[in-house]
C-alpha cells in the first residue's frame, strides 16, 4: 500500500465532496436537527392529560377530589360531561385522553366509612401513555384519601415500605436516554448515506473505467475513499456530543478519550459496510435502499435506542446481536450516563474492533476493478 | 392542448417507468418484499410494554418472609429473576454492566422488622432507558404495596378505590398502537425515497435531455413519474395491512374502504414531497440526503413513537402540517377505535389539501431545462 496513492484518492474524494457543498452541509445539518428535535420537541413525559369529568354525585367531596386531580399538574380538565353517552364520542375523536367518573353516592359512602368508588377510563390505544396516566390517577386518589382520612393526623404507616432510587438518570428524563443513543444512530446514518453512494456513483457515471486504468490497488481505493468520510463522521460525533452536553445538559461521566476511540472503530465498520453495499449494488438507487434497510432502520429500532431489547421476543433478541449499533449503544450510554470504563466495556470494545475489521475487509473484498 | 394526446403521453411515461422497473428485478423485489419484512421485524421490536425485566435480588435476610416477597415480586410477570446474591455490591456491579435493570435489596433483619411493622426494602433502577424505568418503578411500588397489605390483613379497607378501564386496547398492548403506525412510516419512506430519486436520476444519467426533446409537458411527466410509485405504495399498503392483521393480530375495527381512501390521499403528499426534492436536487446523493432530512422530522413529529400531546405547543401546531400525523390518526382510529368518516373527515381533508399543494409546487418547480 502506497501512502501517496492512498492520499491521492482521498484528495480526489475531498475535492468531489467540496464541490457538492449541499451534500456536505446536510451531513452537519442532520445531527443538529435531530438533536434539537429530541432535545426540545419530543419526549415520553406525560403532562396535562386532557381529561373529561362526569360528576354524577355533585357533592363537595367529589369536587375536592377533582381539585386534587387538577392540582396534581398531570391532569387538565378540558370537558365537563353530563351524560354517560357523551363519553364514547369524546374518546373516539380523541378530544379527551381520560375520563373520570364520580358515581352517585360517592360522598355518602365516604361519610359512612364504606369504600367509595371512582372510575377512571383511559384511551388505551397508546398503551404507554395510558399506563403512565393510570399510575398518576392511582397516586392522586391514594394521596387524597390519605390526606382526608387522616384529617391532619399522620395516616398509619404500612408494615412494608419500598424505597426506590433511580440510578444513572436520576430524574428519568428521556433526553438523557436519547442523546447518547443518538450519537450511535447519527453515525450509522451519516456512514450509510455518504458512503453507500461513492462506488456506485463511479460505476453509474462511468468514471470507474478511469479509476481502473490507474495503478491504485483495491485497499488504496477503499481506504482513500473512507478517509474523508471518517473525518466527517468524527466531526459529527464531536458536534453531537458538544451540543448534547452543553445545550441539553446530558451528563458525560466517563472518559471522552475512550468515547472517541470506540467511535472511531464503530465508524470504520459502518463506513466499510456502506462501501460494501455500494460495491455490490453498483446502482445508486439500489444502494441507498439497501443501506437504509441494512443499517439505518436496525440501528434505529433494533439497537435498544428506543425499544428495550430485553422485552423483545427471544428470536428477535438473537437478531439484535447482528446489529453493531447495539454494542455501540452500550458503550455510549455507559460512558455518558454510568461513567464506566474499559473494565466494563472491554467486550464491546473487542466487538467494535471486530466490526471495524469486518467492515473494511468486506469493502475491500467486494470491490472489483475489473470492468465486467 | 389536446387532452387525448396528453393522456397518451402520460400513459407512455408510466409504461416507460414500469419497463425500467421491470428490467431491474433487484429493485422490484426490494420494493415488494422489503416493506413486509420490515413490518414483521419491526412489529416485534416496537413494544414499550414492560415485561420480564431482568432483576437482581440481594437477599440479606434469607428468611421465609424475605423469600415470600421475592416470590411476589417475580410472580407478577413484570420482573424476571436474573441472579441473586447476599452482597449489595453485586447489585451495583450488575446494574453497571447492564446485566440487570432492576435490583431488589432486602436488608438483614427484614423478617423481624416486618413482624414489628416497620420493614423497608430498597428498589434500585437503572434509568438509562427512562421509559422502561418509569413504568417498572410503578409496578415495583404496587407489588410491594399489595404485599404489604396482604401481610397486614387487619388494616382497614381503603377509603377510596379507583377502578380503571382502558378502552380500545383493554390489555394495554403497545404493539396494537405501534404496528399500524409502522404501516404509515414504511409507506412514507418507500414513496418519498423512490420519487425523490426519480427525476434527479434522469438528470444525472443524462436522459432528461431526451425527455426534453420529446413533446411531453412538465405536468404530464410529473404524473407519469408519480403513478407507478403510487401503485406500488398502494400494493405495499394492502400487503402490510394484511400482515398487521393476520400476523400480529392487531384488531381491525373499522372499514377497509376508508383505510384505502386514506392511503390514496396520503400518497399524494408523500409523493409530492419526494418530487419536490427531486426537482431541486442536482445529484442522487443530494436527493437522498435531503429526503432523509425531511423524513426524520416527519417521523419524529408525527406521534409515531412520541405522543403529539407531549410536545411543546409550538411543535404541536407545527405537526399539523405533517401529513404523516394525520395519516396515523386515521390509521389508528380505523384499526383500534373503528371510527368512521364522521370523526376522521378533517384528517382526510388535510391530506388532500397538502397533497394538492405539494404536487402543484413540484410541478411549478420542475423546469424542462437541463441546468
Amino acid at each position: 500500500m502506497s501512502p501517496r496513492r492512498l492520499l491521492a484518492i482521498a484528495r480526489k474524494e475531498v475535492r468531489q465532496l467540496s464541490r457538492d457543498t449541499r451534500s456536505l452541509l446536510l451531513a452537519f445539518l442532520l445531527p443538529v436537527l435531530l438533536l434539537i428535535l429530541f432535545g426540545y420537541a419530543i419526549s415520553w413525559d406525560v403532562r396535562d392529560v386532557r381529561t373529561g369529568v362526569l360528576d354524577q354525585d355533585r357533592s363537595a367531596a367529589g369536587r375536592e377530589l377533582l381539585d386534587a386531580f387538577r392540582a396534581s399538574g398531570y391532569f387538565s380538565i378540558t370537558a365537563v360531561i353530563d351524560d354517560p353517552g357523551e363519553i364514547r364520542p369524546l374518546l373516539d375523536r380523541g378530544s379527551v385522553q381520560a375520563v373520570l367518573v364520580i358515581p352517585p353516592g360517592f360522598a355518602a359512602d365516604l361519610g359512612a366509612g364504606r369504600t367509595a368508588r371512582v372510575q377512571a377510563l383511559v384511551d388505551g390505544s397508546d398503551a404507554n401513555t395510558a399506563t403512565i396516566v393510570l399510575g398518576y390517577a392511582r397516586g392522586v386518589v391514594a394521596s387524597w384519601a390519605a390526606r382526608r382520612g387522616g384529617d391532619g393526623a399522620e395516616p398509619p404507616r404500612p408494615p412494608l415500605v419500598a424505597q426506590t432510587r433511580v440510578w444513572f438518570n436520576e430524574e428519568l428524563e428521556s433526553k438523557n436516554m436519547i442523546v447518547p443513543g443518538l450519537v450511535a444512530v447519527i453515525m450509522m446514518i451519516v456512514a450509510a448515506m455518504l458512503t453507500s453512494l461513492t462506488i456506485a456513483r463511479e460505476w453509474e457515471r462511468g468514471t470507474m473505467e478511469q479509476l481502473a486504468a490507474t495503478p491504485v490497488t483495491r485497499l488504496e481505493v477503499v481506504m482513500g475513499k473512507l478517509l474523508p468520510y471518517l473525518v466527517i463522521g468524527l466531526l459529527d460525533v464531536a458536534l453531537s456530543t458538544a451540543l448534547g452536553v452543553w445545550l441539553f445538559g446530558v451528563p458525560l461521566r466517563g472518559s471522552l478519550l475512550l468515547l472517541a476511540a470506540l467511535s472511531l472503530l464503530f465508524l470504520l465498520g459502518a463506513l466499510g459496510l456502506g462501501m460494501f453495499i455500494s460495491a455490490i449494488t453498483r446502482s445508486q438507487i439500489l444502494a441507498t435502499q439497501a443501506a437504509m434497510i441494512a443499517t439505518f432502520l436496525p440501528a434505529f429500532l433494533l439497537s435498544g435506542f428506543m425499544f428495550a431489547i430485553e422485552v423483545m421476543p427471544r428470536a428477535l433478541q438473537f437478531v439484535t446481536y447482528l446489529v453493531p449499533a447495539r454494542y455501540f449503544l452500550v458503550v455510549t450510554r455507559g460512558i455518558f450516563l454510568k461513567g464506566v470504563g474499559v473494565g466494563v466495556l472491554h467486550t464491546q470494545a473487542l466487538l467494535m474492533l471486530a466490526f471495524a475489521a469486518a467492515g473494511v475487509g468486506l469493502a475491500v473484498a467486494s470491490f472489483r476493478k475489473e470492468l465486467a | 392542448m389536446n387532452p387525448r394526446a396528453s393522456l397518451r403521453r402520460m400513459r407512455v411515461t408510466v409504461a416507460k417507468e414500469f419497463l425500467q422497473l421491470r428490467r431491474d428485478p433487484r429493485r422490484y423485489r426490494l420494493l415488494l418484499i422489503a416493506p413486509v419484512l420490515q413490518l414483521v421485524v419491526f412489529g416485534y421490536a416496537v413494544s414499550t410494554d414492560v415485561r420480564h425485566t431482568a432483576t437482581f435480588v440481594v437477599d440479606g435476610d434469607r428468611t421465609a418472609a424475605s423469600r415470600q416477597l421475592v416470590e411476589a415480586f417475580i410472580a407478577a410477570g413484570y420482573f424476571d429473576l436474573a441472579a441473586t446474591s447476599q452482597r449489595a455490591a453485586d447489585a451495583v456491579a450488575a446494574l453497571d454492566r447492564g446485566d440487570a435493570t432492576v435490583a431488589l435489596v432486602i436488608p438483614a433483619g427484614y423478617a423481624a422488622d416486618l413482624a414489628a411493622g416497620n420493614a423497608e426494602v430498597q428498589v434500585l433502577l437503572a434509568g438509562t432507558n427512562s421509559n422502561l424505568a418509569t413504568v417498572a418503578l410503578g409496578y415495583a411500588e404496587r407489588i410491594v404495596q399489595s404485599h404489604s397489605a396482604g401481610v397486614a390483613a387487619e388494616l382497614p379497607p381503603p377509603a377510596v378505590e379507583l377502578r380503571d378501564r382502558a378502552w380500545f386496547n383493554p390489555a394495554l398492548e403497545s404493539r396494537n398502537y405501534n404496528v399500524p403506525a409502522v404501516v404509515g412510516a414504511i409507506i412514507m419512506l418507500v414513496c418519498m425515497l423512490l420519487t425523490s430519486l426519480a427525476v434527479v436520476r434522469e438528470r444525472e444519467i443524462g436522459t432528461l435531455e431526451q425527455l426534453m426533446v420529446s413533446p411531453i409537458r412538465p405536468l404530464e411527466l410529473i404524473a407519469g413519474k408519480t403513478v407507478p410509485f403510487a401503485l406500488i405504495g398502494l400494493v405495499d399498503l394492502v400487503l402490510i395491512t394484511l400482515v398487521a392483521v393476520f400476523w400480529f393480530d392487531v384488531p381491525f375495527a373499522g372499514s377497509p374502504a376508508l383505510l384505502l381512501l386514506a392511503g390514496v390521499l396520503f400518497l399524494l403528499p408523500a409523493l409530492g414531497v419526494g418530487l419536490l426534492i427531486s426537482t431541486v436536487s442536482k445529484t442522487q446523493q443530494e436527493a437522498f440526503m435531503a429526503s432523509f432530512l425531511v423524513f426524520m422530522p416527519t417521523i419524529l413529529l408525527s406521534g409515531f413513537l412520541f405522543p403529539v400531546d407531549s410536545m411543546p405547543a409550538a411543535f404541536r401546531w407545527l405537526s399539523l402540517l405533517n401529513p404523516l400525523r394525520h395519516f396515523l390518526e386515521i390509521v389508528r382510529g380505523i384499526f383500534l377505535k373503528g371510527t368512521g368518516p364522521a370523526e376522521l373527515w378533517p384528517q382526510h381533508l388535510a391530506l388532500a389539501a397538502m397533497g394538492a399543494a405539494l404536487l402543484g409546487l413540484a410541478a411549478a418547480r420542475f423546469r424542462k431545462r437541463a441546468d
